[in-house]
């Protein structure tokens, strides 16, 4: 076990050395330049800035530096963002990330897996189509086009919600909602199919005849076998989730952190990138892990020994 | 059973979270009379440095909580504000400034002549980077400090006493009282920059100002400010409260104004323009600011003048701003834009008057002057912009204008991204491109010495020695008549050469409540609260 968790630890380390690596190389393969603005500014001021945050110097020179510094756990300052830096906005944004990804993801799996599971139980009747017709809703209607419906509806005619910012437990409401539609949906679809793969297992037939109760053969036996695929599901949704999303929170004026991941790009502010690339690469592969040590606890057929033994 | 309540253990986890993380009063609602107001700034400030800072929005939440010798009016001329008086030398080239009695922090320290010295000198120095430093370089020795040849003791600034700061200009510059008022030319609190250089200004706590506001919250998207007791003049300051969202969305910006959230919103999105021009809450105000496209003239057909004018000609400017652009632009037939005041009180775009018509058989014999009758083998050229809706629609207009009017059959259009779209415009790699400039300052001049030989703005590659000298006179006269003269024969040059045809002047199309009153709109950017107030 100590040994799968190192292998996994160092395979994780070179998996982000990777991404810095190759997100450094393609940044700067962008034409532009974080200090480029449509008033050209003097000679001499953009040589001050560039030496000020030592883009002045060579390439492989600034990446050294950088990845010297990202060890020590400095992501630098922001270009753009003058006087912040990317660790300031990350620990700023992503708590507001956090409330609104969990709110968002609890939704989802509470929601999704409980459509799932009635649709499954029954299945080719009216829960059924019910539920699929809205999982199919779900995954085809894009969350900028939710987002503004709730707006209209909730904030502009019904005025029982704010229409954006933040700040109060009202607030959060309609940007989870929105966010949540789409893997609600793909959830409820998940469950369904993994419900009705274990349905139809010979262990289920044992497990009626000798005679246990069908909430309990439901809970115990079905729902447990058909988790699998949605816990597989859930670590990279919540990485996607809990970073933020670029359209809702525009349209709801989250102080997020998913604006960044866009607008860094177009403002070429590197560290930006780079510091957020890095974020959400520990995000993705620590929940990842996190995922393969819940399965074991879910099912004890799965054991975490590596690929050699 | 686990599964279960591991769920139950997840929804608890997250309920905590949330609950704990958003409680506390959402600040929009106040009890008793309290007279607030609340305006959407429309995004996160880049910089809360006056210094450091070069947008719009940014400029908007200084005017509020800081204030330079002078203050600009709703005409964008300038009033005395932390000076009092000023003195100005017979060859216009030493300024010293009276500031009055008694001025303080927001924080009560008291505002000396020193404090602006030290804070210019900051501003330059090249280890700050500022991009707005050249602001400063009409000030003698300051571009050389800037660029790193000069001394810092060089920089012609001093404070003679506590209350007087004389200044001495490289050369005359008419608008030196306008450029005080600019936030690179604010007085900072200096003990707040040394304990904390590279921070201060990014938490409310640790900015302290000398406007008629204090900022006394920032966080999670919106600023708070309430008034600045110390402020000289603070009985004319007479809102209780501001609240700046900074909501980008333009339709939820929108939206939050019709549910009565906000007063007042930083813009409009095109589309909705005919239907609240009906509400009669759509305000369209002045913006100092040309749309324009730029011809690279170094390459054919764009060399041949002919063509440039020919296709400047053919553009139905009027129909652009009414079917396409909708937020009250006016169509441009010169370059400067309306605005900006003469010494004799005459608008300079009224005095100067239009330099060609929309005329179609005038485009059609220039352009087979030029060796393409009828659009009759004229070469491929591209149309860039940058992405945006807008810009391509105007461009789509335009492309069809060109076929109708001219014949010209092989228009292209192509979008590049923004930091893209500018990289290739300082290379030249175009053949018209889409551009704008908003003026600096109140004068001709921040929309003409950008066509020098040579200059970094200038993308047409555009080059004459009769312009190129007339600007250094310009420079170099004291005689304002004759220096708007000069301006005029300028753009007459311009206008002649066309290495950029403009399109139309800019607008700023917002939202406004009809119980706010009294705020003042600043065309180079801004807009001052001062003296604003709900009316009850």
């Amino acid at each position: 076990m100590l040994g799968y968790l190192i292998r996994r630890l160092l395979s994780a380390i070179f998996a982000i050395w990777v991404v810095i690596t190759v997100t450094f190389i393609f940044m700067h393969l962008i034409p532009g330049g974080p200090f480029q603005t449509e008033k050209a500014i003097p000679e001499a001021i953009k040589e001050n800035i560039e030496a000020r945050y030592k883009l002045d110097q060579p390439l492989h020179i600034q990446y050294l530096d950088y990845l010297g510094n990202v060890v020590r756990g400095d992501l630098g300052p922001s270009y753009k963002y003058r006087g912040q830096t990317v660790n300031d906005i990350i620990s700023e944004r992503f708590p507001v990330s956090l409330q609104l990804g969990l709110l968002t993801f609890v939704i989802a799996i509470v929601l999704g897996m409980g459509a799932g599971i009635v649709a499954a139980l029954y299945q080719g009747r009216m829960p059924d189509y019910i539920t699929m017709f809205f999982s199919t809703v779900g995954i085809s209607v894009p969350s900028f086009i939710l987002g503004t419906l709730l707006m209209y509806v909730f904030a502009f005619r019904l005025g029982l919600l704010p229409a954006a910012m933040w700040g109060t437990p009202q607030h959060v409401i309609m940007p989870a909602v929105a966010l949540a539609g789409l893997p609600t949906a793909f959830i409820a679809r998940l469950t369904r199919s993994s419900m009705l793969d274990v349905l139809n297992q010979d262990y289920m037939r044992t497990a009626l005849a000798k005679g246990l109760s069908r909430l309990r053969i439901i809970w115990v036996h079905a729902v447990k076998n058909a988790i699998i695929p949605v816990i597989t599901y859930s670590g990279p949704l919540l990485a996607a989730i809990l970073t933020g999303s670029f359209i809702v929170e525009n349209i709801f004026a989250v102080p997020g952190l998913g604006k960044h991941f866009v607008t860094s790009i177009y403002n070429r502010d590197y560290t930006v990138i780079l510091g957020l690339t890095i974020f959400y690469s520990i995000l993705l592969i620590g929940l990842n892990m996190f995922v393969d040590f819940a399965y074991t606890l879910i099912d004890p057929r799965i054991k975490l020994t590596g690929g050699k033994e | 059973m686990r599964k279960f309540t591991f769920t139950v253990l997840i929804l608890l986890i997250g309920m905590t979270l949330l609950i704990g993380g958003c409680s506390g009063d959402d600040g929009t609602t106040d009890g008793g009379d309290a007279m607030v107001f609340r305006y959407n700034v429309g995004t996160e400030p880049e910089t809360m440095d006056p210094h450091l800072s070069t947008g719009i929005p940014e400029a908007t939440i200084m005017l509020q909580i800081y204030e330079g010798l002078t203050r600009l009016n709703e005409d964008g001329l300038p009033e005395m504000a932390l000076a009092e008086s000023v003195d100005v030398s017979d060859d216009s080239m030493v300024y010293t400034f009276h500031l009055r009695d008694g001025l303080v922090w927001s924080n009560g320290e008291s505002l000396t002549a020193e404090d602006f010295e030290k804070s210019w000198k900051r501003a330059l120095s090249p280890e700050l980077a500022a991009d707005y430093a050249y602001m400063l370089w009409y000030i003698k020795g300051a571009e050389a400090y800037n660029s790193g040849e000069g001394s810092v003791d060089d920089v012609m600034v001093k404070a003679l006493d506590e209350k007087t700061l004389e200044v001495t200009l490289e050369a005359p510059t008419s608008f030196f009282e306008s450029l005080v008022a600019f936030k690179t030319y604010y007085p900072l609190y200096q003990p707040a920059i040394e304990a904390d250089p590279e921070g201060w200004h990014t938490s409310a706590d640790t900015i302290v100002g000398n406007g008629p506001f204090k900022l006394v919250s920032w966080e999670q998207g919106k600023m708070e400010f309430v008034p600045n007791d110390n402020y000289y003049d603070a009985e004319a300051v007479v809102l209780d409260r501001m609240v700046f969202s900074m909501v980008e969305n333009e339709s939820t910006e929108l939206t939050m104004f019709e549910t009565g959230e906000i007063d007042m919103t930083h813009t409009v999105p095109g589309q909705e323009i005919p239907r609240l021009e009906e509400t009669g809450e759509l305000h369209i105000l002045p913006y100092l600011g040309t749309y324009y496209y730029i011809f690279q003239i170094e390459e054919s057909p764009m060399d041949d003048v002919n063509v440039r004018k020919a296709l400047t000609l053919a553009i139905d400017r009027e129909a652009i701003v009414n079917n396409v652009t909708q937020g009250g632009q006016l169509p441009a037939y010169a370059y400067v834009p309306y605005g900006i005041p003469e010494p004799d009180g005459v608008d300079f775009r009224e005095k100067g008057g239009d330099f060609f018509s929309y005329d179609i058989e005038e485009a059609q014999s220039l352009l087979a002057e030029a060796g393409y009758p009828g659009g009759e083998g004229f070469p491929s050229v591209e149309i860039l912009y940058n992405t945006s809706e807008m810009h391509k629609m105007i461009a789509e207009a335009i492309q069809e204008m060109w076929k109708q009017n001219l014949g010209i059959e092989n228009v292209t259009l192509t979008n590049q991204e923004w930091g893209v779209y500018l990289d290739t415009r300082d290379e030249g790699a175009f053949q018209i491109a889409r551009a704008g400039w908003i003026g600096d300052y109140l004068d001709p001049y921040t929309f003409l010495d950008m066509w020098m030989t040579g200059s970094g703005n200038n993308n047409s590659r555009f080059s004459n020695e009769e312009y190129d000298s007339l600007l250094k006179d310009v420079r170099m006269t004291d005689d304002e008549v004759a220096r708007m003269e000069m301006m005029h024969r300028l753009e007459e040059i311009l206008m002649e050469e066309m290495p950029v045809c403009p399109i139309y002047y800019y607008t700023d199309p917002i939202m406004i409540k009809d119980h706010v009153k009294g705020y003042v709109n600043i065309a180079t950017g801004g807009k001052d609260f001062k003296a604003a107030y709900i009316e009850q």
